[in-house]
């Protein structure tokens, strides 16, 4: 499934790796950065090359062959690894170094939210799923917590499919509803930065295309990084996309130059679907 | 003899071997229930216990009983389930963790006469408390906490890791989303896990005739000032329980029913540990209905 | 550099002063526990040996000594504290129950796990659980109306002694290592099976020479589980082996064990004098075996994992 990136290289233009800087192509400002950011498990080298800059308000993809290190990558931007893997180098969240000791991860964490690839809605009612880290953070306000499960849930696109049945257990929807819960669940804390790994891997056409359509609604108020092994999906909704390969980002530009003209290879090949 | 011949015979011995297990479960039941029935009524679950003359009770040892129970239960549970997060949810792979966890093996496998003597050396004498109550709780709590400890730290293992990530990834630290996810996600088995034990705390006795002692004071049910000797819910009170009581008149019981009242106490104790294993199984299924159902 | 923002990631939010505190005290909860062994062991272990540097008593005439009598003193002006009858006592009935109980404890996990697994489930499953939950005051009163007059029906005598606390053990720890026989022959991965199977052994043959083969530490550990329990238990055994600290002659003669006297006689010694610490240096003797019980599953335990 990998391409050893040590094949020959042609000499018909071909770049070796390809990372643009998107402030240069869209008007957005940076929210997130890392630098020189690398990732051990154990003596496990992940990730040794993950230059990138995410533009505000802006959905990033980023692909790849499996194993290729994306999740890594990902896990890494809100400290998830903490306690898992090594993370060195800098996670710049609007010039702030995050990946340092002293960073309050639970304060990041609330503002860089995640999505994960299998759907887990906590054991409890729908109604509770969304207000319960409200609650943690001592907002009891009756008012202010419907308020905010309503617009959360309607942001997420599910309202009027659970609006009946806010006190029933969030584990008797299907699966699709359970992941567009989680993605309500995740924005009812406000974040800045939403990151989703794969969250449509787990689900049919039609609650992808839901959750889809979503994502796009979702981006004039959160800034998004979203992992996907769906090509057409990172097509579809995507404005960036980098391409990882063996813990590298190879190739990092505007969805539409990735997908019809990429500068490197392998991320060619990849697109065009000959591995993967 | 052939190798066809010997499987034969070889099942036919398992089908044998098994029954025979059955049998006995069968025989103790019966026996205990067939025995123990006749004397059972309410005088007798109700009324306390005569030293000389026949016509007692064990009304006083079935309080002292559940009452040993839940005031154990109060003291183990918080310090079992903060155990049980702490292995699963935070210890490392250390040699600390591996004598820890040394420790708790070695607590379980104690006989429980030795945790009935230390719970005397430190409770009954050391700290003064006498035969009481409070000092049969503590022991008890000894005798209870690796198994409970164990059974919580299962309980929290089996919950996906998914809903740990769900906590974490909302700003939450990983003690709320284990205390409020993880912990009522695990509350089925976790229940399970208690009520078990408390099956094991109810018939236990070996841990008790030196601490909780082996006498059931006159108590007053009008008067429930736990200040008060007479009343039942005194913690520094001697207390025989049921199964000390059980011990106790076949040891040196002079009364003339002794047997009919052991025989009674008897069905009580397994009665009620019987109780104890359905409500366990019920309670686990029921709770897990209700969490996962809409 | 956003000097507002860097200010609120680096104050300590309440979740962080959540998780310091309670990671404190699950932690204190685990010490506690912890603690509590180390205690348990050095108490029992400084009273138990102050029979030997305070009473001044002899180790080696102690664990020899043949007699129990703590209230008179020898020829030699030392107390007579022999305790070999009760290790013995304690040590044979331990040994007889496993013995006993092993075929059957097997026999039934073999049953429930590879003759019926259905029937096993069913059925056996809450039989042994059932067993399992009885209390031990249960079978000794058990042990006392029915074990004993059928002893003292067969064999004469009083009744009381080594048989009859053999046979209530033996109910005793059955459950339990059947239970654990169950999980090790549960661990058997299925194409052991499945190999010996398609090579043509009949059911038996491929449990025999397979299933038990592979299954064998989890069972040595479940047998000497057993055994651990049977020399620890107290009052069962109490009530029912006669309770004389004679060293056992036979079978069914009255005889003792470490627990039964322990249990029989704290309470009518005063703390502090001989005749209480010789008791402490049973319960001292007790605590040892069980941690030599300990180790000995470990030992198994470190040798089934280096040999799969
Ligand atoms: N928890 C982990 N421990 C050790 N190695 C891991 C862990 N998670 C991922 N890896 C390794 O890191 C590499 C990248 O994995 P991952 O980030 O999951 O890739 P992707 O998401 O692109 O499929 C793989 O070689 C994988 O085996
Ligand atoms: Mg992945």
């Amino acid at each position: 499934m990998l391409i050893n990136p040590s094949s020959p290289h042609s000499d018909d233009g071909w770049l070796e790796r390809h990372i643009v800087d998107p402030s240069l192509k869209s008007q957005q400002p940076i929210v997130l950065e890392t630098k020189q950011l690398r990732v051990f498990y154990g003596d496990n080298e992940a990730i040794h090359e993950g230059d990138l800059k995410f533009p505000e308000h802006q959905i990033s993809a980023l692909i790849g062959p499996s194993g290729s290190g994306k999740s890594t990558y990902l896990r890494s931007l809100n400290r998830m690894n903490d306690g898992v893997a090594r993370v060195t180098g800098e996670i710049l969240y609007r010039g702030v170094d995050v990946n340092r000791p002293e960073i309050d991860v639970y304060e990041m964490r609330r503002r860089i939210g995640m999505v994960f690839q299998r759907p887990n809605p906590f054991s409890k009612s729908i109604y509770d799923n969304i207000t319960f880290a409200l609650k943690r953070r001592g907002i009891t306000d009756k008012k202010v917590l419907d308020e905010t499960v309503e617009t959360s849930l309607r942001q997420a696109a599910i309202w009027d499919e659970v609006k009946d049945k806010l006190n029933k257990s969030a584990l008797a929807l299907s699966g699709g509803q359970q992941q567009r819960l989680c993605i309500a669940r995740a924005i009812a804390v406000k974040p800045d930065i939403l990151l989703l790994d794969e969250p449509a891997s787990a689900l049919d056409p039609v609650s992808t295309g839901k959750l889809e359509e979503t994502l796009l609604k979702l981006k004039k108020d959160y800034t998004i990084i979203i992992v996907t092994h769906n090509m057409q999906q990172a097509a579809r909704i995507s404005d960036f996309t980098a391409f990882f390969n063996m813990g590298r980002a190879l190739e990092f530009d505007e969805t539409s130059q990735i997908f019809t003209s990429p500068k490197v290879q392998l991320t060619n090949n990849y697109v065009a679907g000959d591995f993967g | 003899m052939s190798p066809k011949t010997s499987n034969q015979i070889a099942i036919s011995m398992l089908y044998v071997i098994a029954s025979t297990i059955v049998v006995i479960l069968a025989a103790l039941l019966g026996y205990i229930i067939i025995s123990g029935l006749p004397a059972i009524s309410w005088h007798f679950l109700t009324s306390p216990a005569r030293a000389f003359t026949s016509g007692g009770g064990v009304g006083i040892q079935l309080f002292n009983s559940f009452y040993l129970l839940i005031l154990t239960m109060l003291i183990s549970f918080p310090i079992a389930l903060g155990a049980g997060i702490y292995l699963n949810e935070y210890a490392k792979q250390n040699w600390v963790t591996a004598l820890v966890r040394s420790a708790i093996e070695i607590l379980s496998s104690l006989p429980s006469v030795v945790v009935g003597l230390f719970g005397f050396l430190i409770f009954v004498v050391q700290f003064g408390f006498g035969f009481s109550i409070l000092s049969g709780a503590f022991a008890l709590t000894f005798f209870n906490l690796p198994l409970l400890t164990r059974s919580i730290e299962e309980a929290l293992a089996a919950v996906p890791d998914a809903q740990r990530e769900g906590g974490l990834a909302l700003g939450l630290s990983k003690w709320e989303t284990v205390l409020h996810i993880i912990v009522p996600a695990a509350l089925p088995a976790i229940l399970t896990g208690v009520i078990l034990s408390a099956g094991r705390i109810f018939g236990e006795a070996a841990a008790l005739i030196f601490t909780a002692g082996q006498s059931a004071p006159a108590l007053n049910f009008t008067d429930w000032n736990p200040f008060n000797m007479a009343s039942p819910l005194n913690p520094m009170r001697p207390a025989e329980t049921l199964a000390v009581h059980i011990w106790k008149i076949n040891s040196e019981g002079i009364m003339p029913d002794a047997k009919a009242i052991s025989s009674g106490a008897s069905a009580v104790l397994v009665i009620s540990v019987l109780g104890f294993n359905l409500l366990a199984r019920f309670v686990g299924h029921r709770l897990f209905k209700r969490l996962t159902a809409g | 550099m956003n000097n507002k923002l860097q200010k609120q990631l680096l104050k300590r939010s309440k979740a962080a002063k959540l998780e310091r505190l309670g990671k404190t005290v699950s932690f204190l909860a685990l010490m506690l526990i912890t603690v509590t062994v180390f205690a348990i062991i050095i108490f029992v272990a400084s009273k138990g040996l102050s029979t030997f540097f305070s009473n001044h008593v002899n180790v080696i005439d102690f664990l020899t000594g043949k007699d129990w009598n703590p209230n008179v003193t020898n020829s030699k002006g030392q107390p007579e504290v022999g305790v070999l009858p009760m290790i013995s006592g304690s040590f044979v009935v331990t040994v007889l129950s496993a013995i006993l109980a092993t075929p059957f404890a097997i026999g039934t996990a073999i049953f429930m796990t590879e003759i019926s697994p259905h029937r096993g489930a069913k059925i056996l499953q809450p039989v042994i659980e059932l067993l399992v939950g009885i209390p031990s005051v249960v079978y000794g009163f058990i042990g006392l109306t029915v074990v004993v007059p059928a002893v003292r029906s067969i064999f004469g005598g009083s009744g009381f002694g080594i048989l009859a606390g053999t046979f209530v053990l033996f109910v005793m720890i059955l459950p339990t290592v059947t239970s654990m026989s169950v999980d090790a022959l549960r661990s058997v991965p299925r194409y052991y099976r499945e190999a010996a199977l398609a090579l043509g052994a009949t059911q038996w043959q491929t449990i025999y020479k397979v299933v038990l083969r592979a299954a064998t530490p989890g069972m040595l550990t479940a047998i000497v589980f057993g055994m651990a329990r049977a020399f620890g238990e107290a009052l069962a055994v109490q009530m029912v082996i006669g309770n004389a600290a004679l060293l056992p002659h036979s079978l069914v003669s009255p005889a003792s064990t470490l627990t039964s006297v322990l249990t029989t006689g704290i309470g009518n010694t005063v703390m502090g004098s001989l005749q209480n610490n010789a008791l402490w240096s049973l319960a001292l003797v007790l605590l040892v075996m069980s941690l030599i019980f300990n180790l000995v599953i470990r030992l198994i335990g470190r040798k089934g994992a280096m040999s799969k």
